[in-house]
């Protein structure tokens, strides 16, 4: 029993030191030699702005702006504090989830877009940047229009943001929203009314 | 269509892990594989173990129980004082005593359950020495177990089962340590976070958003969370967080590392036996279930989200998208979600409370199962082997013989060693869950109404205590009462068996073989594996339907909303 207590002790001190420091400080090393830009959270910048992570949603209104999955009232986070992932779980036969989903549907009509699925849902981390090419597709018109903008060169915007399925078949495509939105802005700027 | 190549990618990676890894796992138990000898050796000197004197099963038991407790302590003590440990940029303070209780047993018993918030509660350094450190350990302990008990099976007249030190120092170095490592390289690359710096203020002038993101060492923490089974992941969505599971390549990833090591095990077993048709059978007793599984919850989640249809607005051909990512589609989460409650894993890339009724029943019927189908890392292997010698004592009663597996005689002490391994999972989730819901305390619990609200404490007692960790995330746990009851469930649900199994490999260890002759029940057939599942899906649905009744299948059948 003392022997085995010391072993425990030993070697839990050698698995920490090891599994714990060595493996998590040599992870990051390597991490930030090859992937700099992955680790640090796939930050996006704008003329040396920190403008957001190409892979934290965020709260965009419409139609002046392509708009994301509807996450953002859900957050429990008060502003300037930490965000905390998935915290809404509705059960499949919630009154409160229908209630979310019909006004939201309801808002996207007013601003003319036709919702698609993922506009009306929330998404498991409450952070998902992503949209679905119909999803985007929908709201090109209204987009346009906000932004006196050709349907066509807004509808060419998309479909040059649309994400295929990784290797072809692994996931579903989807179009970043941030992304989106940041080439919107440079069209924008390049028509002279940025 | 995607998805069938999906399925077919899975299978392909799993059918050369088996091959593969598996043989490569005996190797490494059997002493074989010593390329990091150089690095073994001082950590033997230095805890005072010799490699090679083995143990009888009790002393295998005891070092077990003691390095598990000291694991519990060490877990416990640094949530307590993160406070004052470095790598702490949001100066976070310490975990309370009943969360930190329960978060330290649920990592050293491999099962992950979170009652936290990882981003909000953990410091870098509780993550990376506490918990990342536990996501390697406690799957070592599970696969030494397993790898004791095939001993028993291999071995004639021996008193010993191996050394559990060595089991486990053997297991971290040469199995989990390097594929966890390389795998690493892979989630980073294609998004995941990795870095000591804290959190990030971002101001987005196109929208005036304003952000504080929560960052951390954690593209290093997935592989191992999987690997291991774990499940337990960094931030509070788990695998459903961009940080975490940032493609749908590392979705991939995820899911055949969670499939690869206890797969692989029926290989290890076949050949320790010295008869890989005897692998192949549990194998495929597994992937029977497993398969059906898959294919009922997919077809589920497949179908529109009840309260989605019920506001008319949209059209879901794409399945329930609720609580799922875009990047990953219904089909893909769903596939990640079965794969990791039937193994003990726990580990989410959607909301398992928004699965439709039946695709949550899928989930909870997996682990309701045993966890066998493949299972944990070890504990899948040993609990199935529980299933097949009582397939074995049931097969004999029906013929009139004295029944036999792998060449040992299985009689009364073995029987009821399997038999109250077997039990123990139920009886515990069965009587917690009545207590639960027979007290205030357990009531106030769950988010939801009507019978979701009792499929959140059925599945968080399932859940718990079949080392699982996944969760009808609805429930708010992070009570006393919920903390403390869980952590029981954890123990009873992980040491409560491994002790039977180290036990009937002790005792099956010092047998002799019997001959095979005519009479003896063949355990490599279409005949046997069908045994084995029946006996698996008769015990489950025996004492679970009742449960359930009350749960997703009254959720299914009712029409309205709660």
């Amino acid at each position: 029993m003392l022997a085995n207590l010391r072993r425990s002790f030993l070697l839990s001190l050698v698995f920490l030191a090891l599994l714990g420091l060595v493996y998590g400080f040599a992870g990051t090393g390597v991490s930030m030699l090859f992937f700099k830009h992955q680790a640090e959270g796939s930050l996006v910048k704008d003329g040396g702005r920190l403008i957001g992570s190409a892979e934290i949603e965020q709260a965009w209104t419409g139609p002046r702006w392509f708009q994301g999955r509807p996450d953002a009232s859900l957050l429990t986070n008060k502003p300037g504090q930490v965000i905390v992932s998935g915290t809404q779980q509705w059960g499949p036969r919630s009154k409160e989830l229908e209630a979310f989903v019909a006004a939201k549907a309801a808002l996207l009509k007013r601003e003319g877009i036709k919702p698609t699925n993922e506009l009306v849902t929330n998404s498991g981390s409450l952070v998902d940047p992503d949209i679905s090419p119909d999803g985007a597709y929908a709201q090109v018109d209204s987009v346009a229009k906000a932004n006196h903008l050709s349907v066509h060169a807004v509808n060419a915007l998309v479909a040059s943001h649309v994400h295929g399925r990784e290797l072809g078949f692994f996931g579903a495509p989807y179009v970043n929203v941030l992304e989106l939105n940041m080439a919107l802005y440079s069209l924008e700027r390049s028509a002279g009314r940025g | 269509m995607s998805y069938f190549w999906v399925i077919v990618a899975l299978v392909v990676v799993l059918a050369l892990a088996w091959r593969f890894l598996g043989s490569y796992m005996e190797a490494v138990f059997a002493g074989r594989v010593r390329f990091f000898a150089w690095a073994e050796r001082p950590v033997y000197r230095l805890i005072g173990v010799d490699p090679e004197v083995e143990q009888p099963w009790q002393r295998y038991a005891g070092a077990l129980i003691v390095f598990s407790g000291m694991a519990i302590l060490f877990t416990y003590l640094i949530q307590r004082l993160q406070g004052s440990l470095p790598l702490n940029p949001q100066h976070l303070g310490a975990v309370p005593p009943a969360l930190a209780w329960n978060t330290a047993v649920s990592f050293a018993t491999n099962t992950n359950w979170q009652n936290y918030a990882g981003e909000t509660t953990m410091s870098y350094f509780t993550q990376m020495a506490a918990l990342t450190v536990q996501q390697f350990v406690s799957a070592a302990v599970g696969i030494a177990v397993a790898i004791a008990l095939v001993r028993g099976f291999a071995r004639r007249n021996s008193p010993t089962i191996g050394n559990f030190w060595v089991d486990i120092i053997r297991c971290t170095f040469y199995v989990l340590l390097p594929i966890a490592f390389l795998a690493g390289f892979v989630f980073v690359g294609e998004g995941a976070v990795q870095t000591l710096a804290g959190t990030v203020t971002v101001h987005d002038f196109l929208n005036g958003t304003t952000q504080v993101i929560a960052r951390g060492p954690v593209g290093f923490m997935e592989p191992i969370k999987q690997l291991g089974t774990n499940g337990g992941g960094f931030f509070n969505a788990n695998g459903a967080d961009p940080f975490e599971d940032p493609s749908a390549l590392t979705n991939f990833l995820s899911i055949a590392l969670i499939l690869c090591i206890p797969v692989a095990l029926t290989y290890t077993f076949g050949k320790m036996v010295g008869n890989r048709r005897q692998g192949a059978a549990l194998l495929a007793a597994m992937a029977i279930i497993f398969g059906t599984w898959v294919g009922f919850s997919s077809y589920a989640e497949h179908q529109p989200n009840p309260a989605v249809a019920a506001a008319n607005v949209v059209s879901q051909h794409q399945g329930n998208m609720v609580g799922k990512e875009v990047r990953f589609g219904s089909m893909q989460t769903t596939l990640y979600n079965v794969s990791s409650t039937q193994t003990s894993t726990g580990s989410v890339s959607g909301a398992n409370d928004s699965f439709t009724p039946m695709g949550g029943f899928g989930l909870l019927t997996g682990m309701m199962l045993g966890e066998v189908t493949p299972g944990g890392v070890g504990s899948g292997l040993y609990t199935i082997l529980l299933f097949a010698i009582i397939a074995v004592f049931i097969g004999g009663l029906m013929i009139g013989r004295t029944p036999e597996y792998l060449g040992k005689k299985i009689q009364a002490k073995e029987v009821k060693l399997a038999s109250f391994g077997v039990l123990v999972m139920p009886i515990t989730v069965l009587v917690l869950t009545a207590v639960a819901v027979s007290v205030p305390a357990g009531r106030a619990g769950p988010s939801n109404a009507g019978p979701h609200a009792f499929s959140e404490i059925l599945y968080a007692f399932t859940s718990q205590a079949n080392n699982n960790g996944s969760a009808f995330a609805g429930l708010s746990g992070d009570t006393a009462f919920y903390n403390i009851l869980g952590g029981v469930a954890m123990l009873l649900g992980r040491f409560a068996i491994i002790v039977p199994c180290l036990a009937l490999g002790g005792t099956l260890a010092a047998k002799g073989a019997v001959a095979e002759s005519a009479g003896t029940f063949r355990t490599d057939t279409p005949l046997f594996i069908g045994l084995v599942i029946g006996v698996i899906i008769i015990v489950g649905g025996l004492t679970f339907f009742p449960a359930v009744s009350l749960g997703p299948i009254a959720e299914q059948l009712s029409k309205g909303l709660f």
